[in-house]
């Protein structure tokens, strides 16, 4: 029996994704939103809320409103969210407050950017860099797989995980990703592929990073009462989390503990669940080593398990908890703050029975993670079939 | 594009400039808290952890133990090819503080874990004179 709620995602959808000659930022904004609108049998008029994220190839300190100028849209409230990978994560639980609030009954989530056709991959990676501190870490040539791989170090160092035990973790991701008919990378690869991939930062290789890509993605967040005309089922926000440690690595209270266990168990309590009802996981996977550490600070698997319990098939259809069955960022797509909106509209499907090849059958819980910076900003939701 | 060729190098600041001063004396300098002692890093206008105002400035040993390494094989930008690959590291310095730092020398061939290292500086360099910290092994 689900805990009552009070707001749900009533519609999800995403572009194509990977390479799009000829998009724009917000050329690819705007047709995530029409067809999560029309995924939720919504008119733009009926939107009364918008909650937008950032982008590298058109940043504007005003994206909500160049997002809405754009469309079209004068919505009675509107806001930009950056929190990194934890912004899609983020944006559904703002516009979960919102609705529960009763300060909106429609709020549209949008997130896209073309950074794989809209800017070189050397800009994009400088524009990466930009993540580290800008006096005590950036002049050292840090890049986000390197500061990653600080964590994946340490992480090994400390619990025995191995390469292979991350690369369990994008071949997991690579299997589910050839069930999606849209997902970018649609060639198989095995553990001996990700182990020899060329290095990045060590000990993290090309097959451990994830993908650059062009793509957007929207959700359209109802009160309970105005989704009851939604046509599809909705996706009950049974409860949502965050947790704030760091933002950067010099300054993180740990290399092996992150705040994911705490946003996971605040969603966890409020939704009156536990990590071994979950039937489907949505979990931000910018890297291997973040898809691991995250599993097992959430306790999904014990400290050391998640490696091990990969490469037996613990994450993949029929496992213990398939995760990331659209192919996640390792293997379906990652385009800025669209990235975490990919595992959500993943989950909303996996709930509604959409997911074809790669369905969870009967999936009725679902949970999804997204984090931002070097593992410093949490979000984590539980959402359930409504 | 230049803004891919150049070193990203500090532009110290009021909360950042003692500690790139004491660097270009070729001495490694850290907050202290005057109300709870705690050393902190990266600077602040405040202690982070009792937030007293206006920690104090100490010298400190320059010594500390790697707590994690990563040898970086593909660079944020061009500045930094010539180097590759090199590697980076967190330094956990016997003072408390975590300070990230590249490694030089045999610091940098097979580093481990807990290893024992020292902190050196690169030359003066760039329009504000930055002496970038490194770290060496720890000599007897
Ligand atoms: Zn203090």
């Amino acid at each position: 029996m689900l805990k009552d709620w009070r707001a749900a995602i009533t519609g999800a959808a995403d572009t194509a994704v990977g390479e799009l000659p000829g998009s724009s930022c917000m050329g690819l904004h705007a047709e995530a939103a029409l067809l999560a609108l029309a995924d939720a049998g919504l008119r733009p008029g009926q939107i009364d809320g918008v909650l937008c994220a950032y982008s590298l190839t058109e940043p504007h300190p005003m994206l909500a409103s160049v997002f809405c100028e754009y469309l079209g849209i004068r919505p009675s409230y509107s806001a930009a969210i950056q929190a990194g990978g934890a912004t899609g994560c983020v944006m559904a639980m703002q516009a979960q407050a919102l609705v529960e609030a009763g300060l909106c009954r429609h709020v549209l989530v949008v997130a896209a950017d073309n950074r794989l056709t809209g800017m070189t991959r050397d800009r994009a990676v400088a524009a990466l860099a930009d993540f580290g501190h800008p006096q005590f870490e950036r002049p050292y040539g840090v890049t986000i797989p390197a500061l990653y791989a600080l964590v994946a170090q340490a992480y090994m160092h400390e619990y025995g995980a191995t390469r292979e035990h991350l690369a369990a973790m994008a071949v997991a991701a690579r299997t589910h990703a050839l069930r999606h008919p849209k997902a970018q990378m649609r060639r198989p690869i095995a553990i001996a592929d990700v182990l020899a991939s060329r290095p990045i930062a060590e000990p993290l290789c090309l097959l451990d990073c994830c993908l650059i890509s062009d793509g957007g993605a929207a959700l359209v967040v109802s009160a309970r009462d105005a989704a009851r005309d939604a046509p599809k089922p909705p996706a009950a926000l049974l409860g949502s989390g965050q947790k704030n440690t760091h933002e950067h690595i010099i300054a993180a209270p740990s290399l092996t503990a992150f705040g994911c266990r705490e946003s996971a168990a605040q969603a966890f309590g409020r939704a009156g669940v536990r990590p071994a009802d979950i039937d489907v996981a949505e979990v931000y996977d910018s890297f291997t080593i973040t898809l691991l550490v995250e599993l097992e600070s959430i306790g999904f698997f014990e400290k050391g398990e998640a490696g091990p319990a990969a490469l037996a098939g613990a994450l993949d259809l029929g496992g213990r908890l398939p995760c990331n069955t659209h192919g996640g960022l390792l293997s379906y797509a990652h385009s800025g703050a669209a990235g975490g909106l990919f595992h959500l509209v993943e989950a909303v499907r996996q709930l509604r029975g959409e997911a074809e090849a790669r369905q969870v059958r009967g999936a009725e819980l679902a949970f999804v993670h997204g984090d931002g910076g070097i593992l410093s900003a949490h979000c984590s939701l539980v959402l359930g079939r409504g | 594009m230049s803004e891919l060729q150049a070193r990203p190098l500090p532009v110290p600041n009021a909360d950042t400039a003692p500690f790139w001063d004491g660097c270009a004396r070729g001495e490694l300098v850290l907050q202290s808290c005057r109300q709870c002692g705690t050393a902190q890093f990266p600077p602040r206008s405040l202690c982070a952890r009792c937030h007293a105002p206006a920690p104090a400035w100490r010298r400190a040993s320059g010594r500390g133990r790697i707590a994690s390494f990563t040898r970086v094989h593909r660079p944020p930008s061009a500045a930094f090819k010539a180097g590759l690959p090199y590697v980076i590291a967190l330094v956990d310095l016997d003072e408390g503080p975590r300070i990230m730092l590249a490694l030089r020398g045999k610091a940098a061939e097979a580093p481990r874990i807990g290893d024992r290292v020292k902190v050196g500086f690169d030359p003066p360099a760039g329009p504000h004179g930055i002496a970038l910290p490194h770290a060496l092994t720890e000599g007897p």
